[in-house]
């Protein structure tokens, strides 16, 4: 009898273990990255319980951790974060229309631009902190540690984000689009006004949800900026003092008293919903408004 | 029959190309404001360090390993917080990048569209968790319930610099499995069906084909990472510790050069101080080093795009 | 304005020998780069005619036909060489404004590319953006054109449909309507019925008899019964090989009637494509 040819899987022992180890490999990736995430939340949960009720919202901060919340912050986070959106948006998304409909490729000034957007998204955010200490802060404009110089140093930071992101949006309006328009006699502007921006805005706007949501996650450069100090008010205008919810559970993480864990742990359940939420519009978005072409 | 041609603009043209002159200037200002943003940057750090290297030896500042510039007297040997950043950065990349890779691997070749849809959003939501956060998880869980109890080399305190290195490494991870997994999707699918029809299985096809073929944008990925690594503040605010030395022993606490740049920050040193011009001269010495590895990345990036199109 | 007259005087006598000329490309080159994409082309497009080209892919027949509209201009790197003269201005001088020969000089693209609005925004698009704002002048001009694209039976009582949801050849009729509602004189088709079934098709090159005492038409096509067709005067372009640099420059071989290229043709280039011995 002669043999047939096999068509099973040919399995040595080696392959078959090298399968597994890359195997094996692969769900550490996925499983400790997802474990991670979950132990956090238990973590930050377990430990906030206590004081996860309507008294963390509506007291002050204090140092009697006690009678200690954080309704300055969130009132505080509001103003900067909003603040930040209505500076760093128009600039970013103005910038990626010149970038991406304006701009010549083989300028260099064009170039630069580019390069110098894809380095400053990667620059360690307490530089920026640096920059607004002197310049901000201190120095030239002396505003002081306000909202409104928070605001300004976060949204030097986040603009690099909301560029790159508006341009990818702006990028997926097909060209035919464009070249339709153009046809008709339309001048550029027109027709990124009434092709290009109508075509992108679910893009942009999901993009840019997801780029001022790091705004408000953000601690490093606002300690740099004196933001670290007890706010019982909350912020009634620009030129206001002001905490923020990162730098308020910040303080109470790095209290010399243990009773205020707990409370920082409640303080981050509270951000970190605020950031689901922020994450979740976005992506419904995204899925409303998912075109094809 | 066509009476008085012309193709010059009419009054209602010229002064729509009026407005789209306009609109051109005001749309290349904004995006001349992040150029501005570097400019300043560069000048907030110069300017500053300028006047620290005329009051403190350059060759103390590089060569010392004794950093004390708030203390008195003051010691400005910024070796001991140049290796904090290195060990915490090179402890993040030791979790992230197999870590990441795996990661990866999994979302690229081997997941299921459902599957994919459901692990993808998870990990964007790891990476929008606010580095407070995870400063608090390595100070108030890592430390305490990992390090301190399996870390065999001595004793482990309240912070530690192998706590604030492995949860920045999970703070990373999320970047370096998202853009090492756009590298591999770029990978054409011809080269993996190439495989295939040799007799390849989806792991010789992932490590000898996709692996090799996105290695540009991994490495680009792995860099990107460390930058970011390396920038962190809070986490090694945190958890790190403040007391600056230079050990081999990772248990140990220990600052790094943002964590540093954040401790100074706090106390609000007083302006022209050489303790507040410290701030500014680690601060030029961690954008340098994050500028170069940025660089690199984006480099490599553009290398490997050529590759394909 | 002084400049203009003197331009106008020096082409007097050029349009008066041929009066029914509106568009005279002489040694038209283009360039991308230091690439020769299209090189020799010397033509004229006669009004109330039907004028194809015809050429194996990549002979520049799209090439020529965008630049008489300038939709090179949007491509970065793309250089004009020789003139494009629009009843003697030409269209690439400071006399030309590059909004202005759109207006007049209107294009259809190879895929149907309808906005994604309704149907009425679509049409009203071009009057708008060209200033006609009052409703019901709008509405004038969108029966108007729909009508003249052969489209108006089948749309009229969806006119707020989303264009998106029409048939592809109903969506490039929608686009000839888009194009008319400005009135262009001259109007350019790039392929416009290689997306389509022969019905649509057949369709659009009925549409295109109807509109050209109206419109004089330049449609680029890779079909060559399609040219044989429709079209009055026929242009065959091919590639040469650069031996030096192997790098292919489409030309231009013959322009004539379409009647002579299809029967006796001067360049036995073209006699060898129309055979189909060759492309």
């Amino acid at each position: 009898m002669t043999s047939l040819p096999s068509l099973r899987a040919e399995k040595t022992p080696s392959r078959s273990a090298k399968d597994l180890v890359f195997r094996i490999f692969m769900f550490a990736g996925i499983g400790i990255a997802l474990g991670s995430l979950a132990t956090l939340l238990a973590n930050v949960i377990i430990e906030g319980a206590p004081r996860l009720n309507l008294d963390l919202v509506t007291s002050m901060p204090s140092a009697r951790p006690r009678r200690a919340g954080i309704q300055s912050a969130i009132f505080g986070s509001l103003w900067v974060v909003l603040t930040t959106a209505a500076i760093s948006l128009p600039t970013g998304i103005g910038a990626a229309i010149y970038l991406e409909e304006f701009a010549r490729r083989d300028r260099w000034y064009n170039r630069l631009i580019e390069l110098n957007v894809q380095n400053l998204a990667a620059v360690p955010s307490v530089v920026f902190g640096i920059l607004g200490l002197a310049f901000i802060k201190r120095g030239p404009l002396g505003l002081g540690s306000t909202v409104i110089t928070a605001s300004l140093v976060l949204s030097m930071l986040v603009l690099p984000t909301v560029v790159i992101v508006s341009r990818e949006a702006i990028r997926a309006v097909p060209d035919s689009f464009r070249q339709g328009s153009l046809a008709l006699g339309a001048t550029k502007w027109e027709t990124v006004r009434h092709q290009v921006l109508p075509n992108a805005f679910p893009g942009i706007l999901t993009g840019t949800i997801l780029s001022v949501s790091r705004a408000l996650g953000e601690s490093a450069p606002l300690l740099m900026l004196g933001a670290l100090t007890f706010i019982t008010f909350n912020p009634t205008g620009l030129d206001s003092q002001y905490t923020v919810l990162p730098i308020q559970i910040f303080s109470y993480i790095s209290s010399a008293k243990q009773e205020f864990r707990p409370l920082a742990a409640a303080s981050i359940v509270v951000l970190l919903a605020v950031l689901l939420a922020l994450n979740a519009v976005a992506i419904f978005l995204r899925n409303k408004y998912q075109k094809r072409w | 029959m066509i009476p008085e041609i012309s193709l010059q603009p009419s009054v209602g043209v010229r002064r729509r190309m009026l407005v789209e002159r306009v609109i051109k200037g005001v749309l290349a200002a904004m995006a001349g404001v992040t150029v501005v943003t570097s400019v300043l940057i560069v000048v907030a750090l110069v300017r500053p360090a300028i006047s620290f290297f005329g009051d403190v030896n350059f060759l103390e500042f590089i060569g010392g390993v004794d950093w004390k510039p708030l203390f008195k007297p003051p010691h400005f040997g910024v070796w001991s917080i140049f290796v904090g950043s290195l060990w915490v950065g090179s402890i993040a990349l030791v979790v992230a990048i197999p870590l990441g890779l795996g990661a990866a691997f999994f979302l690229s070749e081997y997941a299921s569209p459902r599957v994919r849809s459901i692990v993808k959003p998870v990990l964007e939501v790891l990476a929008g968790i606010p580095t407070v956060v995870f400063g608090f998880f390595a100070l108030n869980f890592v430390n305490p319930n990992l390090v301190a109890k399996l870390w065999p080399v001595g004793d482990v305190g309240t912070y530690s610099v192998l706590a604030a290195g492995l949860v920045t490494g999970i703070m990373i991870l999320p970047t370096v499995a998202s853009l090492a997994e756009d590298a591999m999707a770029s990978v054409p699918d011809a080269l993996r069906q190439g495989a295939y029809a040799l007799g390849s299985n989806r792991r010789e096809v992932s490590t000898s084909v996709v692996f090799p073929a996105a290695l540009s944008g991994i490495v680009a990925a792995v860099v990107l990472a460390a930058s970011r690594a390396i920038g962190e503040t809070t986490i090694a605010l945190l958890a790190a510790g403040s007391k600056a030395q230079l050990s081999g022993n990772p248990g140990e606490e220990g600052q790094t050069m943002a964590g540093f740049i954040g401790f100074a920050g706090i106390g609000d040193q007083a302006t022209g101080s050489t303790g507040y011009q410290s701030i500014f001269a680690v601060g030029a010495l961690l954008f340098v080093v994050t500028m170069l590895l940025n660089i690199a990345s984006i480099r490599v990036v553009r290398r490997f795009r050529e590759v394909y199109e | 304005m002084e400049t203009q007259d003197l331009e106008q005087n020096s082409t007097e006598q050029e349009t008066k020998i041929s009066d029914n000329v509106v568009l005279t490309a002489t040694d038209l080159a283009v360039f991308y780069g230091d690439f020769r994409a299209v090189r020799d082309v010397n033509l004229e497009i006669r009004r109330g005619e039907i004028t194809a080209f015809i050429g194996p892919s990549g002979c520049g027949k799209s090439t020529v036909l965008r630049c008489f509209n300038r939709m090179n201009d949007l491509i970065a790197g793309a250089r004009v060489e020789g003139s494009v003269k629009y009843h003697g201005i030409d269209l690439y001088g400071d006399q030309a404004d590059a909004g202005e020969v759109r207006r007049r000089i209107g294009m259809v693209f190879q895929r149907p590319n309808p906005f994604p609005k309704s149907i009425y925004d679509n049409v009203a698009y071009g009057p708008r953006v060209n200033g006609v704002r009052k409703k019901s002048e709008l509405d004038a001009i969108v029966e108007k054109s729909l009508v003249g694209a052969a489209l108006w039976d089948e749309v009229k009582d969806r006119l707020d449909a989303s264009a998106m949801g029409i048939s592809g050849g109903q969506q490039q009729r929608l686009c000839i309507a888009r194009s008319i509602a400005i009135e262009p004189e001259i109007l350019l088709m790039d392929e416009p019925c290689s997306a389509l079934d022969p019905i649509a098709t057949a369709r659009i090159e009925d549409l295109m008899q109807e509109i050209k005492q109206q419109y004089t038409i330049v449609i680029v096509t890779h079909n060559m019964q399609q040219a044989g067709r429709v079209s009055d005067s026929t242009g065959f372009f091919t590639t040469e090989v650069n031996s030096e640099s192997d790098r292919r420059t489409g030309v231009l071989v013959e322009f004539n009637s379409t009647q002579k290229i299809f029967s006796r043709p001067d360049d036995s280039r073209t006699e060898a494509y129309i055979t189909g011995r060759f492309g």
